[in-house]
């Protein structure tokens, strides 16, 4: 890691506020999306010629459909309970970084044009013109926003700076000012199915190549189905699980669960995605149409049961916003979603979480494990932000901080937590989400990590801890890459299903 | 005198209230199209009362945020009350018997105002990220309230008005009925910072105030599987 341009942060021993260095990542940004990708999403190509007028409209818009932007504009009194809770102010300490100057970018504007104290005494109250400078300072660090929600937790109003970041983006993309990783993705799932364009026929040569590699390994003939129908179970994953690593153990432990329960399950090549970017671009449309892929595949399948894997905002997607996006859930009026929810077993959470519905086959005694086979691992949970700050699990608020906890206590010996201030509703992100996992941003996510990694670091250094398990795709991809970068191994991060895998009794060999 | 402030104080109830109104108006017409609260969240409406009620009374998330700015803010905004809830005393006659019990309380939450307010402004200037995060208008608007608590304790302690007198001033302006009120510089300059504060309530960051109440991510019951949300203008988005 010696060829980078930017400095690593150093570990601290005594983990103090930053002092602020203005200006420090003012020079990060992502690429701008292209003018091919920009018409395919439906944006215009480039920066339109009367943008200014153009975003103040869609502003507008926004703040009408919006009542969180709304609130969120007017509320703010710049107390600073917020400043010091980002992980990219922590480690950059970039005044802009902090999440009240991040929302501030954009509440001078609405102030400038829509508040009377803005129109009439603009330098008093701090508000501002639309000028192209500060039309790229919002591409700049509405791209340093990974919408983590943890400034949220601690603002006295909820304001919640990723709402904010997705109203800021979604304006952008509508002016022709686009991200071209996040927009790229969402272009492909639409097109081919999943965020990684992997088409069926090579998803389908993907699995039949894990059921050989498991076969060989316990001997089981574990089954990883694709578009089965009749099936009990749909499946849908991020669909890193299907190649990359460490991921696929993940997907690996969730066929030797189905497995060991004897419940019949499938993946769908249509729906072969549990990721959705179009939250992190603010555009309901986008989600929404990526949403349905989902409700299409389950009623072409027929299944009684939707389960949802290992992958954060995937899980904010699927349990917060389904029912609300395509009727899939308890509810929903319209003849598409009445007979999904005619299909669907109402007896079981729609959709379920792969943790609960493992949890729930743990509780009935109805999987068996070899606890001592992860011996070999001290291992730590990193509780990622969608999971644990937009999302829950079980029927009890904090359902989402025990049931994963539970998962893995239940299939290894050796667990430890790490500080209280950077776990559960505190965590802190990885430094990779919400639209940055790309490489042109690598900066900012080898700096973004930087609170998890020194939370990480004492439990490594204390306690031993050599397994940190998490239940995001973005999660293992970013650590993986910038784990090396703070000098441990990136086979330290895997998933919650990973550890399953290790320990489960597949049956058959009783 | 007595006639312009007479006017100012209707002009400014006119504003702060048909303003306020107006606001709340405008958040409550908003749709929340997401299912967003900050979870874990409250599942039950009960819940969701019990965590605004924590809210605005503990200042929980703050206190969770910064000790700091929850004791200066909170002592600030408690005080406030007990001072509002004293000068109920100058607006009704006869005084209500629980105002008359917690008036006492009242006198001294004058200083704790002050106080809240001062260190407030002190971290303000002295905390480098909130500096940086400050505008003008945030200085001045503890200023105002600062000035507003110092003159009511002037007036109090150092250079008695007739509070009698004041008294009738304003319960003659609620009838419509305006009395003289007495020449002094001290009550002249509370009640004219008073109405100053009325006028911009509406259009500033005291905002925070209604607006809270409307935070969807904490307003939200947690039961998005349970119960559908469905904004209008996304309902419409169905039916193409």
């Amino acid at each position: 890691m010696a060829d980078q341009a930017f400095k690593i942060p150093e570990y601290r021993e005594f983990p103090t506020i930053p002092a602020l260095v203005p200006g420090a990542m003012a020079h990060s940004k992502p690429y701008v999306a292209n003018e091919k990708i920009q018409a395919e999403m439906g944006f215009p190509g480039q920066l339109v010629d009367n943008w200014e007028e153009k975003a103040i409209e869609k502003f507008g818009e926004l703040l009408g459909k919006y009542r969180s932007l709304k609130v969120f504009m007017d509320s703010c009194v710049h107390c600073g309970a917020c400043t010091d809770k980002c992980h990219y102010f922590i480690s950059t300490g970039d005044p802009k970084n902090m999440p009240v100057a991040r929302q501030d970018l954009m509440r001078s504007v609405y102030r400038r044009y829509f508040t009377l104290p803005g129109k009439l005494f603009p330098s008093l109250v701090g508000a501002r013109d639309l000028t192209k400078e500060v039309l790229d300072e919002w591409f700049s660090y509405f791209w340093q926003c990974s919408e983590c929600r943890r400034c949220s937790v601690f603002c006295p109003y909820g304001i919640d700076t990723a709402e904010v970041t997705m109203a800021a983006r979604h304006i952008m993309d509508s002016v022709g000012y686009g991200q071209k990783y996040s927009n790229e993705i969402i272009l492909k799932l639409n097109k081919i199915g999943n965020n990684l364009g992997l088409p069926g026929p090579a998803l389908e040569n993907t699995l039949e190549g894990l059921e050989e590699d498991v076969k060989d390994d316990t001997g089981v003939d574990v089954k990883y189905p694709l578009n089965v129908k009749g099936a009990e179970v749909l499946l849908v994953t991020p669909s890193a699980d299907f190649f990359a690593e460490p991921h696929i153990e993940s997907l690996i432990g969730y066929g030797k669960v189905f497995h060991a329960a004897g419940i019949s399950w499938t993946l769908s090549s249509y729906a072969s995605e549990a990721g959705n970017f179009g939250l992190f671009n603010g555009s309901y449309e986008h989600m929404r149409e990526v949403a349905l892929r989902v409700r299409k595949a389950a009623l072409e399948l027929g299944v009684k049961r939707i389960v949802v894997g290992e992958c954060g905002h995937a899980w904010r997607v699927a349990y917060a916003f389904w029912n609300t996006l395509s009727g899939l859930g308890a509810g929903a009026k319209d003849p598409f979603a009445i007979e999904l929810q005619n299909q669907l077993d109402p007896r079981h959470m729609q959709p379920s979480h792969i943790c609960e519905f493992t949890w729930d086959l743990i509780q009935q005694g109805r999987l068996k494990f070899d606890k001592e086979k992860n011996d070999h691992r001290i291992i730590t949970f990193h509780d990622s932000c969608n999971v644990a700050r937009a999302s829950r699990m079980g029927n009890y608020p904090g359902g989402q901080f025990e049931i994963p906890r539970n998962v893995i206590k239940a299939v290894a010996n050796n667990y430890v937590d790490m500080a209280p201030d950077t776990i559960c509703e505190s965590t802190f992100c990885c430094g990779g989400g919400g639209g940055v996992l790309t490489d042109d941003l690598i900066e900012l996510r080898v700096k973004g990590a930087f609170p998890r990694m020194e939370a990480l670091k004492q439990v490594a250094d204390g306690q031993g801890v050599n397994f940190m398990a998490t239940i995001c795709a973005i999660c293992k991809a970013q650590f993986s890459k910038v784990l090396p970068y703070y000098g441990f191994d990136m086979r330290l991060v895997g998933g919650v299903h990973q550890l399953v895998s290790t320990a489960i009794r597949l049956g058959d060999e009783q | 005198m007595t006639m312009f402030l007479a006017i100012l104080f209707y002009l400014a109830f006119v504003i702060f209230v048909a303003g306020v109104a107006y606001k709340i108006y405008d958040f409550a017409r908003t749709p929340a199209p997401l299912s967003i609260p900050t979870t874990p969240a409250p599942t039950t409406k009960g819940g969701v009362a019990l965590r605004m009620a924590r809210e605005v009374v503990f200042f929980e998330s703050l206190f969770k945020s910064n000790l700091w700015i929850w004791l200066f803010g909170w002592l600030f905004h408690m005080a406030l009350l007990l001072v509002l809830i004293r000068h109920l005393r100058y607006f009704t006659e006869p005084v209500w018997n629980w105002v008359v019990i917690l008036q006492p309380f009242g006198l001294y939450a004058g200083f704790a105002m002050a106080a809240g307010l001062a260190g407030l402004w002190v971290r303000r200037i002295l905390v480098e990220r909130i500096r940086y995060i400050s505008t003008p208008s945030d200085h001045l608007m503890l200023v105002l309230l600062l000035l507003i608590a110092l003159s009511g304790l002037g007036i109090k302690f150092f250079m008695h008005t007739d509070i009698t007198a004041v008294k009738v001033f304003f319960l003659g302006l609620m009838m419509f009925d305006i009395q003289p009120l007495p020449s002094h510089i001290g009550l002249y300059v509370h009640l004219l910072l008073v109405a100053l504060l009325m006028i911009i309530f509406p259009f500033s960051k005291l905002l925070h105030a209604p607006g809270v109440f409307f935070s969807p991510t904490r307003n939200q019951a947690d039961n998005p599987r349970e119960v559908r949300h469905l904004a209008p203008w996304a309902a419409q988005i169905e039916k193409n």
